[in-house]
């Protein structure tokens, strides 16, 4: 069976090629838009937050032998501790001045990390091994589908929603929401407004984190992948509307999606199809698909 | 400028000294391809100061201006053979051209927005210099020809091309100059201060904005078809975002909004880069990146910011009463952009 002339099974391999980037681009825009929500900081190190998930669940694996469900906690955990030290030592000191002071920092700071990883590990990538439980692949009839995907887009879905009932459901969510728009006003409520701040940007970072584990699986371990990251990313935060959470998940898995279509049908442009809708969106909703207008 | 007559003469004096020192440079023993690539990273910093330090616009998409013109000069001048003035224009037309697409889409976004959108299609620039076939793909452009100026003047030789170079990079030097206190550039100023007060006045904001990123856009392709020339040959590398963010870094540690700021900046990364790219290996991206984060925490004024933030206050601690500070104080003393 055929779909405009390509083979089914190609067509829905790259679909779900696609759905799981989307499943990555959706955590990780989530983060970004959390913390841009709550710090005014476009957080340009959150590229070598996912890479240091994916090297932390590595080492763990590799020099402790720690197993893949471990990993999983204390990788985002370790990283989360990090974004904490960065928020503490160097973030703390701009949320008074232009946010674009932030974006430079973060920059400066990315640049540092992945720096150091190079000269750690050099560029060339590790591999990490699919853990047991979810090796193999289940045959659906039409299509041969590997476990390891198919839990890591019903994974990644379920953690978006979790962040999002998180966000919108409890009280902790309510002082993150309100601490946003009025932080003097909540403080004045004895709410720690900077202990909210810190635990929003290691939260956030943690998250990252667990892309990077998450990742580690299916594509290489390498100081660069953040990087390669961390633009597409900005893309889909662009194209959801800025610190929107919804727009981040759905505007994620949707162009995760678009880029898997894209590379069945025109490969070519698969690497920049997300930044033509991105501009595409911008001349039509300059807010994004999601934002509201500034 | 504003300032006073004393002051102007002091500056006049600093740039005929500079302008000595540029001339006799090559005899002086140092390496003149250095201070040729120097040059063109200097002027590609003046161009995007132009824009971030006299707009408040901070473009992260840079590198696409100066890599594409880069790669369009080294084509034309192997490919077709045109000459390299004819192969300098054409990487000057393409730059303008990108930027009017790219200004015109990211001028209706602000601050960190406009940020990410330039960036975003910087990197569309990019996938496009990967994959066509004119640019070499991986392997970039080798082996671009310096050629014959006017069809007479050999620019083979490192001295011939260094004193090219230096006209080229003086006047436009001077031609932002001319832009910065031009009746257009204050409005620039008067935008970046304050753009809600600039609109209510009249003046129509995005037109002046789009105008701004076209000229930055521009000058920065005289500097990357400028660089092809001088090195031969035009690679990824230019129009990857890591150069948008070194041109930035630039221009930061220079003094965002000075005007000579950005050309000390250039010359200040080139020459850690220069002495350290083969001692320190991956260390010199921790270190640039250690330097962002150095200047972003404390030094946000930059170096010639500081030193005029120094003088200024020696100055008013000399007379106090009624100093109108000179307009490149200002201008240091001022925020990189809204």
């Amino acid at each position: 069976m055929d779909i405009f002339g390509i083979p089914l099974q190609a067509f829905l391999g790259q679909l779900m090629l696609g759905l799981v980037n989307g499943a990555f681009y959706a955590m990780l825009s989530l983060g970004l838009a959390v913390i841009f929500g709550l710090l005014g900081i476009i957080n340009f190190a959150h590229g070598v937050l996912y890479m240091m998930g994916a090297y932390a669940g590595w080492i763990l694996l590799d020099s402790f032998g720690v197993n893949y469900w471990f990993a999983l906690v204390l990788a985002p955990l370790i990283v989360g501790v990090v974004g904490v030290v960065i928020e503490r030592l160097f973030l703390r000191h701009l949320y008074k001045l232009d946010p674009l002071y932030g974006l430079l920092l973060t920059f400066g700071l990315a640049l540092i990390i992945e720096g150091l990883f190079r000269y750690e590990y050099g560029v060339s990538g590790q591999s990490y091994p699919t853990p047991d439980l979810l090796a193999g692949a289940t045959n659906l009839g039409f299509m041969v589908l590997p476990n390891y995907r198919a839990w890591v887009i019903v994974a990644s879905i379920a953690i978006c929603i979790a962040v999002w009932l998180l966000i919108e459901r409890t009280r902790l969510g309510a002082y993150l929401r309100a601490g946003t728009e009025n932080a003097p006003l909540v403080q004045a409520f004895g709410v720690n407004v900077p202990v909210l701040v810190m635990l929003t940007y290691g939260g956030g970072a943690a998250l990252a984190a667990l892309a990077g584990v998450m990742a580690a699986p299916i594509i290489n371990v390498t100081p660069l992948m953040g990087e390669n990251m961390i633009i597409v990313v900005f893309a889909v935060v662009v194209i959801g509307g800025m610190g929107s959470i919804i727009g981040s998940v759905v505007s994620g898995l949707g162009l995760g999606v678009i880029e898997g279509f894209t590379r069945v049908f025109y490969p070519e442009a698969s690497n920049v199809i997300i930044f033509v809708v991105m501009v595409i969106v911008l001349v039509l909703r300059p807010a994004g698909l999601f934002g509201k207008e500034a | 400028m504003v300032s006073s007559g004393a002051a102007t003469l002091r500056v006049r004096i600093t740039y005929a000294i500079l302008l000595v020192l540029l001339a006799i440079l090559p005899w002086l023993g140092v390496y003149p391809v250095f201070v040729m690539k120097l040059l063109c990273f200097a002027l590609f910093a003046c161009a995007f100061n132009l824009l971030l330090g006299y707009t408040g616009l901070l473009s992260f998409g840079h590198a696409a201006l100066f890599g594409m013109a880069a790669y369009v000069c080294g084509w034309v001048v192997t490919a077709l053979h045109w000459p390299p003035l004819a192969g300098l224009l054409a990487g000057m037309v393409t730059s303008a051209l990108i930027g009017l697409v790219m200004g015109a889409v990211s001028i209706r976004r602000q601050g960190i927005y406009f940020a990410m959108i330039t960036l975003a299609m910087a990197q569309m620039v990019f996938f496009f210099c990967l994959q066509a076939p004119f640019t070499g793909g991986e392997d970039g452009l080798q082996g671009v020809p310096r050629g014959t100026l006017f069809g007479v003047l050999s620019l083979h030789s490192d001295v011939a091309m260094y004193y090219f170079v230096a006209v080229v990079f003086v006047l436009a030097y001077l031609f932002i100059s001319r832009i910065v206190h031009s009746p257009y550039g204050q409005v620039l100023k008067m935008i970046r201060e304050n753009e809600p007060r600039a609109i209510s006045l009249g003046y129509r904001v995005d037109r002046y904005k789009l105008l701004a990123f076209v000229l930055s856009a521009t000058l920065s392709g005289l500097a990357g078809s400028m660089k092809t020339l001088v090195m031969g040959f035009a690679t990824l590398s230019d129009v990857h975002w890591a150069t948008s963010g070194e041109v930035i870094l630039m221009t930061l540690v220079g003094g965002v909004g000075t005007f000579f700021g950005p050309v000390l900046g250039a010359g200040v990364i080139s020459t850690v880069q220069d002495q350290l790219a083969d001692k320190v290996g991956s260390w010199v991206m921790v270190i640039i990146g250690a330097v962002f984060v150095l200047c972003v925490l404390a030094f946000r004024r930059g170096i010639v910011g500081e030193i005029l933030a120094f003088l200024d206050r020696r100055r008013q601690a000399a007379n106090p009463p009624n100093q109108g500070s000179s307009e490149t104080h200002r201008a240091a003393a001022a925020p990189p952009a809204k």
